[in-house]
């Protein structure tokens, strides 16, 4: 039987075998373009919005960003201290109240949950939806049963709430990703030298998972700390004064930058740029710190 | 544990049996009978018999381990059906067979870690020194600490050296004089200890495979078991490692009843006494099961077995 060679097949091994690149193919110079393209919308777009922010909020990126409190009469001496202070005293809040929460629910569910119980499964269910509600919907929620149902008003504890019920699904998520990632190996060797169940999953499975927590939990938070609309809703507007406990009324800087970029005077479009400034680099920071946490405790199998 | 005696929290090797005991003593007829009788024919007399070198003839036969029809489930499928087998104190037993016969779903059964699977069920009884493995107020942490398991794969914890051998010891929350001393005694019994003495902070993964496996051995000793199952210990080792766990298997043998399973038939021949030979049966239905074929001295099983299919297995016709 003889063999035919196509076109394209190999030299025949007549021929010396040659080593020479002949290029690279179309199709997979084309896809390489794609991804670079792709890459490079995101990135531009991100490069744009941030020197857009910076060149109009220039002029106001000094200290009396800080140090002064808003006001809506007096352009040139405002400042966002007070929806600096809230943003703070609202993440702080938003944070312990969502992640134990978020955390010990996703040990529940990856560790003790049954998932053949209908109870489980429709949890499990809920949580997934529950990250797709728009923030709005939080809104009316807290403004209903927390602010009013309640009786907190638009406090720090009641802003607080809110947000974290906002977020709780997206660390709930993030921490079942990080959980499930670790190996049934490790489970299996710590129990079988004599460890409890808890042990087991306090001593190996929550180290091991931490690096995929601290994701979440950052991804949560920069959620939280942009958000708005349910904030809006719940009552949160101007206030020249800092929160000095969960039962104050407060401001938060992206409320404050709403605020701003309502007013008809051209100041204060750039007071908001500037502020927005300002809430970039605490997202930044807050990032930063989950890097850290993430290098630092970074585990292999 | 340098000192037995002096540390009162982890049981001395010698009185693991005899004090604090936390697994209750379960009265079955099946119990009471493996203190004098095993159901297979080891008796002292036959197990001189079987052997000609001698070396078992001055060791009493005393069965740890026993099991009574013991059938396995994985939900409907029954995995094993009905193994009757006794594993004797100090010495090693093999098991081999094809794969898929069920030796890995046995062996779990011994430290109750088939608990974990879901839909796992055993049916017949396993007893420990008498004591019904499976009766409902038996401790499964117990008899996981006195029955430890080395896995196929090495599965060192992501720590050092050092928590790795400490952690068994830590979780059973023994009050040792010394963790320094526990953690050198450990190694050096798994014939660890000159190659990671002056690393004991570094990371466990950072070990060879071999290396891991010999951790994961002696992180097995640490919490002073009486039993060590091994499931397929040497499978992702090369020859030198494996034969490198084969001798510390023999040496082990002294103070361990030691139960492994191999594809490795040389392996079984190596190092075990005893070896247990499974396959797995096609029942009217079509569905394969798990079965014992029969279990004996090795030296008998290798050169003398009594059943075909042994034979057939052994000289590599099948499997
Ligand atoms: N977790 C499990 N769930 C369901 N079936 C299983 C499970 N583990 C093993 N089995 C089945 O049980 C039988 C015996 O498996 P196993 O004990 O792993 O065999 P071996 O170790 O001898 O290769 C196989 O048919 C296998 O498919
Ligand atoms: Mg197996």
């Amino acid at each position: 039987m003889t063999i035919t060679a196509p076109p394209t097949s190999p030299p025949s091994p007549v021929d010396p075998p040659l080593l020479k690149a002949t290029g690279e193919p179309l199709r997979e110079r084309a896809f390489k373009w794609m991804l670079w393209f792709c890459m490079a919308v995101g990135l531009i777009t991100l490069v744009v919005l941030i020197t857009y922010v910076l060149i109009k909020g220039w002029g106001r990126l000094d200290s009396r960003l800080i140090q002064n409190m808003p006001s809506s009469v007096l352009p040139e001496t405002a400042g966002a201290q007070s929806a600096i202070t809230g943003t703070l005293w609202l993440m702080t809040f938003t944070a312990i109240w969502s992640l134990p929460t978020g955390i010990l629910a996703a040990i529940y569910l990856e560790e003790y949950a049954d998932p053949n119980r209908w109870y489980n499964r429709a949890i499990e269910i809920n949580v997934l939806n529950l990250a797709a509600v728009p923030s709005i919907v939080f809104g009316i929620l807290g403004l209903a049963f927390i602010s009013r149902g309640l009786g907190f008003g638009p406090t720090v504890l009641t802003g607080s709430i809110t947000l974290a019920l906002l977020v709780l699904p997206i660390v709930v998520i993030a921490s079942r990703e990080a959980i499930r990632a670790v190996p049934q190996s490790i489970r299996a060797g710590s129990l079988a030298l004599g460890a409890t169940h808890w042990q087991t999953i306090y001593r190996q499975v929550l180290p091991a998972a931490i690096p995929g927590i601290a994701t979440g939990a950052i991804l949560a938070l920069s959620r939280a700390i942009g958000e708005a609309a349910p904030l809006l809703m719940l009552g949160v507007s101007f206030v020249r004064f800092n929160p000095d406990g969960l039962m104050s009324t407060f401001t938060a800087l992206p409320v404050q930058i709403y605020n701003w970029t309502t007013e008809a005077r051209p100041e204060y479009t750039d007071l908001a740029a500037a502020a927005s400034v300002v809430l970039l680099v605490l997202l930044l920071a807050m990032n930063s710190v989950a890097i850290y946490i993430r290098n630092k405790t970074q585990r292999r199998w | 544990m340098s000192d037995p005696n002096g540390s009162p929290s982890p049981p001395a090797t010698s009185s693991v049996f005899t004090t604090g005991t936390r697994i209750r003593v379960h009265e079955s007829p099946a119990g009471a009978m493996t203190e004098s009788t095993p159901d297979q024919p080891v008796s002292v007399a036959s197990a001189s018999a079987g052997v000609s070198d001698g070396e078992d003839a001055d060791r009493a036969y005393e069965s740890v381990i026993t099991t009574r029809d013991l059938s396995v489930f994985y939900g409907s499928y029954q995995a094993v059906r009905e193994v009757d087998m006794n594993f004797g104190k100090n010495r090693i037993t093999a098991m081999i067979g094809p794969s898929g016969c069920g030796k890995s779903t046995v062996l779990r059964c011994f430290n109750r870690m088939n608990d974990l699977i879901a839909g796992a069920r055993v049916e017949g009884t396993i007893t420990y020194h008498g004591q019904d493995v499976y009766a409902p107020d038996v401790d499964t942490i117990e008899v996981r600490r006195r029955v430890g398991m080395v896995f196929q794969k090495p599965n060192p914890f992501p720590k050092s050296i050092y928590d790795n051998v400490a952690y068994g010891p830590r979780v059973n929350g023994w009050k040792v004089q010394s963790m320094d001393d526990v953690v050198e005694e450990a190694l050096t019994r798994a014939a660890l200890w000159d190659e990671v003495k002056d690393k004991l902070k570094e990371s466990a993964l950072a070990l060879s495979g071999g290396q891991q496996q010999r951790l994961c051995i002696a992180r097995c000793i640490a919490v002073q078991p009486d039993v060590i199952l091994m499931d397929e210990p040497c499978a992702s080792l090369d020859p030198i490692a494996t034969s490198k766990i084969e001798d510390l298997m023999r040496e082990l043998a002294d103070d361990y009843t030691i139960i492994i399973v191999t594809h490795n038939m040389q392996q079984a021949a190596r190092v075990s006494d005893r070896t247990a030979f499974f396959t797995a049966d096609v029942d009217d239905d079509g569905v394969r099961h798990g079965r014992l074929v029969e279990m004996d001295w090795t030296k008998k099983i290798f050169t003398n077995p009594s059943d075909p299919r042994t034979e057939g297995y052994i000289s590599g016709r099948f499997g």
